[in-house]
């Protein structure tokens, strides 16, 4: 990856964030409860948008859409919907 | 063995805060095909809702060099740069291995406007990889209606439903005698990658379609993404296959519809869920249009029975 001040050429740079800090368009975010979580992956394998740690199971904010698939996949029920303030 | 999810590598090649709608099953699916693909690769681009997703200037949300073309020419572009490649190879201008080219288009750039130039590159045989993540419609432009599009669906070209079955576009690819096909879709992402791996290792022309349930286009709740790729497959209405120089086998579950080990789930319950059939199943003709729909599928399996048994 390359810094973003050598990036202003006509061809664009793979660079994390480039629709925007994406994690504005989250209506509901996704929560970890580690005492119930079996570490089993399913969650980081079906996430779309490849902000769930794949070891510790927790989730990068920043980008995190909320859609839901992982908290609907989750095979514990250890990712609970909250309202996002 | 289906490689399990603990099995697969750790390397990311869509990248995160890319402008994909939440719980998209295209960057869902790309994720999986760059795990098996590597980051040595070269990706192509028809208009489809994946160039939207790759996001703004100066920024890319996908780590491959990525290449915009036009609709029709997925399959003439990929041919050109397989052959530039090996040229340059020839002539000792690129060291070490080649990169994998592959074409990432989506429905209506492969079944409608890509065709002929796919069908093309099939028949030259050339060196690169098809994907079509069939979303079933034109969704990119706000869901219009594609050869994808099962019959009795809702777009907003065909208000009252479609009243012609898909084509099944697989088995076309199949018939051009091309080396490697396969069929996948996001919810078994331990079999998708297994093909992709395969297709990555093959020479020759390969055509991988993955089906990729569109929230919007198909009018579902948004978490819902895998649950209904996943019933698709139950009730047979998408049957994973995979066919080896024309040989086909089947992957489970579809081996267990196929083979008579399982019924295949009624496709009430899948179309239930989806609200592009909401206005078949008001209507007052609703049992005899399912029957026209679960008619369609069984029609399916059982050609596609019959045509697994010719390996010659």
């Amino acid at each position: 990856m390359k810094s973003v001040t050598k990036a202003y050429r006509p061809i664009s740079w793979p660079m994390k964030g480039a629709g925007g800090d994406t994690g504005s368009w989250r209506v509901h975010r996704p929560v970890v409860d580690p005492k119930i979580c079996s570490k089993c992956q399913i969650c980081w394998v079906y996430c779309p948008e490849a902000v769930i740690d794949r070891k510790e199971i927790t989730i990068d904010y920043r980008y995190c859409k909320g859609c839901g698939v992982c908290a609907t996949e989750c095979p514990t029920g250890a990712i609970s919907m909250e309202k996002e303030e | 063995m289906t490689t399990s999810i603990k099995q697969l590598p750790d390397i990311e090649q869509v990248l995160s805060g890319n402008g994909a709608c939440g719980g998209c099953p295209a960057t869902m699916a790309l994720r999986i095909v760059g795990k098996a693909l590597g980051s040595n690769a070269i990706m192509l681009l028809t208009p489809s809702c994946s160039v939207a997703s790759m996001g703004m200037t100066p920024k890319l949300g996908y780590n491959w060099p990525c290449i915009n073309i036009c609709f029709a020419t997925a399959g003439s572009s990929a041919s050109g740069i397989s052959h530039a490649l090996e040229i340059m190879q020839e002539k000792g201008r690129l060291q070490g291995e080649l990169p994998t080219v592959f074409c990432w288009a989506g429905d209506g750039g492969t079944y409608d406007i890509g065709f002929q130039a796919l069908s093309a590159a099939a028949e030259r045989n050339d060196n690169m990889i098809f994907f079509c993540y069939n979303n079933e419609a034109y969704s990119n432009t706000g869901v219009q209606r594609s050869g994808a599009t099962p019959r009795g669906s809702f777009t907003t070209t065909t208000p009252t439903g479609k009243r012609q079955p898909k084509k099944n576009m697989a088995l076309l690819m199949l018939e051009h005698n091309i080396p490697y096909v396969a069929t996948a879709t996001v919810a078994y992402p331990g079999d998708l990658y297994d093909k992709v791996v395969k297709a990555k290792n093959t020479p020759g022309m390969k055509y991988i379609e993955i089906l990729a349930p569109c929230y919007l286009g198909w009018q579902f709740n948004m978490p819902e993404t895998v649950q209904m790729s996943r019933k698709a497959v139950r009730s047979g209405s998408w049957l994973l296959w995979e066919a080896e120089n024309g040989k086909i086998s089947f992957n489970n579950p579809s081996a267990h519809i196929i083979s008579g080990k399982k019924k295949a789930e009624p496709v009430d319950e899948y179309l239930m869920k989806q609200g592009r059939f909401s206005r078949l199943l008001k209507g007052s003709d609703a049992a005899q249009r399912i029957a026209e729909i679960q008619g369609d599928i069984d029609r399916e399996i059982a050609f596609m029975r019959e045509r697994a048994k010719i390996t010659i």
